[in-house]
């Protein structure tokens, strides 16, 4: 019995020993070598940024904004669908409480990615570093960010968001100067990438969830319905969407509430 | 006549505000069932929304914005990334245009 409780006081040790040791070394290390690990993971996002931001340039184009305007706006926003929302409402002259309620619906997601990173956060981690991290979270950063092992490192963060930021705020400007100078056959090629960026996020999940699968045909026949139904066409695309997405988000969740087990 | 500089900075404030506001303030795990499931479902119904039928008046030729659409929807349900479907989609749009427009 004695025997036996010292091996396991053995393994135990050893076992806290190789965790501060992975703690020590991973805390030596993390700094500057997550930084350059998150700078090259950044870089086949930021490739692909350059394409759909590109698409996303058009779009602040048709809306009247300038190559400049669109810079900011992708630099300080760092989102596809909420600055898609945003654009379209600026486009419409829309007020700026409903442009705010755009942004916000079409960005909902964030906030749920958002919540989840809250969860894997070194406790006691400062609070700038939890702005800085906040700031460019999206499908792709969030993605590799949270895909790697035990508390997120804000430095690798850094890291691939300094490789991506800048590709997404340069495609969207870019997007808006050429636009203008590309034969009209490119335009029309190059801004469906956007939707199909769109597509690859919310189709995938159907395979696994049929609930969401079903769901997604259901809202793009009730947007179809939406855009052609008198009263309801006459709102605006933003009002229209924030809408839609109250009631069929609601209803799936009342319908179809999720058990906390097959959540990610 | 708005002004555009100030849409910019409500969108700003608003996407860095719905980030950081979990991250900050939330220490917890959030328990409530339908926020949960409503929070699961909103992305999902947002980006569908705002996909269809806007991608039809996105092409010059509507029949193209529904071309991409469908082989968008197959290539993403067969597991093509999200840069393949997007270039994939393009490709769908400016092949279909030779013949269309």
């Amino acid at each position: 019995m004695d025997e036996k409780r010292a091996e396991f006081t053995d393994t135990m040790s050893l076992k806290c020993d190789n965790a501060a040791d992975a703690w020590e070394s991973g805390a030596a290390e993390t700094d500057r070598q997550a930084f350059g690990k998150g700078m090259r993971d950044g870089i086949p996002i930021g490739l692909g940024y350059l394409a759909v931001s590109f698409s996303l340039g058009i779009v602040a184009r048709n809306v009247g904004l300038t190559p400049f305007q669109a810079f900011l706006a992708s630099l300080l926003c760092n989102a596809s669908a909420g600055e898609y929302a945003g654009f379209t409402s600026i486009g419409a002259q829309a007020a700026y409480l409903e442009i705010a309620v755009v942004t916000l619906i079409a960005n909902a997601r964030y906030l749920l990615m958002s919540c989840a990173m809250s969860q894997r956060m070194r406790p006691g981690i400062s609070i700038w570093h939890r702005l800085f991290m906040a700031f460019d979270i999206t499908d792709e950063l969030f993605g590799i960010a949270i895909a790697r092992h035990g508390f997120l490192n804000p430095f690798y963060t850094y890291g691939a968001i300094l490789t991506a930021a800048p590709c997404w705020a340069f495609g969207t400007a870019l997007g808006t100067l050429a636009g203008s100078l590309l034969p009209a056959r490119l335009v029309s090629a190059f801004s469906v990438a956007l939707y199909g960026m769109f597509l690859a996020i919310i189709i995938p999940p159907g395979r696994k969830d049929k609930v969401v699968a079903v769901l997604v045909a259901l809202c793009f026949a009730a947007s179809f319905a939406a855009s052609k139904l008198p009263v309801i066409s006459g709102l605006s695309e933003g009002t229209r969407t924030i809408l839609l997405t109250v009631l069929l988000a609601g209803g799936a969740a009342a319908l179809f509430p999720r058990n906390p087990e097959e959540e990610t | 006549m708005h002004n555009p500089y100030f849409y910019i900075l409500i969108m700003a404030g608003v996407s860095f505000a719905i980030r950081a506001l979990p991250l900050t303030l939330i220490r917890r795990q959030i328990r409530n069932r339908f926020i949960r499931s409503f929070l699961y479902y909103v992305p999902y119904v947002t980006l569908a929304v705002m996909t269809f039928p806007a991608i039809l008046h996105a092409t010059q030729s509507p029949a193209a914005g529904l071309l991409a659409l469908c082989a968008g929807v197959i290539a993403a349900w067969l597991g093509a990334d999200l840069f393949r479907v997007a270039v994939l989609c393009c490709g769908i749009v400016l092949a279909a245009e030779f013949f269309l427009v």
